[in-house]
């Protein structure tokens, strides 16, 4: 079904402008405009149909829920809800202390947050679509484990010592007196309300992502034109091992969300970096940004966010380690 | 004289709500003061977690994204 986008591009580049797919101009282009072209299009049938399903889940509805749970199956759960349930990377702290405030161990509210931007429904399609059921599965699986190791981890050292007072007078307050967390009423939703909540969620993320696409493809495509075959995997390939603490580290700087980045890992992929160094890079860029900690630093002291950056820079290194290890399953 | 409050950390959408309070309001002509709360600790009090999210004289009427241009008009009509 894909291949009317490849129609389209060859169209475009080669029929209308009349581009050589011989040249490098030529193949640059016409990989831009097939990803551009068709990662549009999934985007917007994509997020129309998952918002239309998901009208009725949201955060209050997941702390309920989770406050509810044993702490063995919450961290699971957890970040297993965090990579379904929409809200904006700004409510990351209102979220944070509202879980905080339910009683909710903090391991298990960050397994939620850590899970949150590193697998969402936009990403696991785009994944889907450009890198196959393969990665994608293994991105999924990976994303989750984070969530549920990083929880588990600040739990056993408890990092609630850490929290900035307020918050952690409000986790123990709860936990001695545990908030009332009866069901709310849910109204019963109509078709027509769910129509226009997906109409705007889709327009709403269309607007906010599309960018992200073009210079993720952009780059993409700069790479598949210019950077020559074999370059990358002579110089950054699974034997170099420095190559992925390496990536890990340019990740940070680098802030992006799971949509942008993707593309980018589609063309380091079919250029030959290894599939570990790639998820390092990619899961580092998404996942560990200064912006987001410096939010943080509202609930948690120093100590703790140190202890949280440390602890992603050594997973997102020892993942891309096993998976550079383990490429020839690829 | 009507107080709406936006909660929000600080976030483009949260200054949008605002700015589309304070210009409804002038368009109609209602006189409201529009606040602001980021500091998280006092977001807490109001037990909102989407931001941004509306408060029309203490009540939570809205939260979770900019609200629509009619949910406006009717907080500022109300």
């Amino acid at each position: 079904m894909f291949i009317i986008f490849t129609d389209l591009a060859s169209w475009l580049i080669y029929d209308l402008l009349g581009l050589s797919p011989e040249t490098k101009l030529g193949t640059a282009l016409h990989f831009f405009v097939e990803d551009v072209s068709k990662i549009f299009v999934l985007l917007m049938v994509m997020i129309y149909l998952i918002a239309l399903l998901r009208v009725s889940l949201d955060v209050e509805r997941v702390r309920d829920f989770l406050a509810r749970k044993s702490r063995g199956t919450g961290y699971i759960l957890a970040s297993g809800l965090g990579a379904i349930t929409p809200f904006c990377s700004c409510s990351s702290i209102p979220v944070f202390l509202g879980f905080t405030s339910a009683g909710i161990p903090i391991g298990i509210t960050m397994a939620f947050l850590l899970t949150s931007p590193l697998i969402n429904e936009v990403a696991v399609l785009l994944l889907l679509s450009l890198l196959g059921w393969k990665f994608t599965l293994l991105y999924v699986v990976v994303g989750v484990l984070v969530g549920v190791l990083g929880g588990l981890f600040l739990d056993a050292i408890r990092a609630e010592r850490w929290l900035q007072s307020f918050a952690a007078k409000a986790l123990k307050g709860a936990q001695t007196q545990p908030l009332n967390t009866a069901e709310e009423d849910h109204p019963k939703i109509t078709f027509a309300e769910r129509h226009t909540f997906a109409k705007s969620e889709t327009l709403e993320i269309f607007g906010r992502v599309w960018k992200w696409v073009i210079v993720g493809v952009g780059l993409g495509a700069a790479l598949h034109g210019f950077v020559p075959d074999g370059w990358i995997e002579a110089h950054l390939g699974a034997g170099q091992w420095w190559s992925v603490p390496a990536a890990t580290l340019i990740g940070i700087p680098l802030y992006s969300n799971a949509t942008g980045v993707i593309p980018v890992m589609e063309s380091l992929i079919t250029n030959g970096l290894p599939i570990g160094t790639t998820l390092a890079f990619c899961m580092s860029t998404v996942a560990a940004s200064f912006p987001e900690f410096i939010l943080l630093k509202q609930v948690m002291q120093w100590r703790l966010l140190a202890i949280l950056f440390a602890m992603l820079l050594i997973s997102f290194t020892t993942i891309g380690w096993i998976f550079n290890g383990l490429s020839f399953l690829f | 004289m009507k107080t709406i409050t936006v909660l929000g950390t600080g976030c483009t959408k949260c200054k949008n709500t605002v700015q589309l309070i304070e210009e409804s309001a002038q368009g109609l002509g209602v006189d409201v003061k529009v606040e602001k709360v980021e500091d998280p600790a006092q977001i807490m009090t109001y037990n909102v977690m989407s931001t941004p999210a509306v408060v029309l004289d203490g009540t939570v009427v809205h939260k979770g994204g900019i609200p629509s241009k009619e949910q406006v008009i009717g907080w500022l009509e109300s």
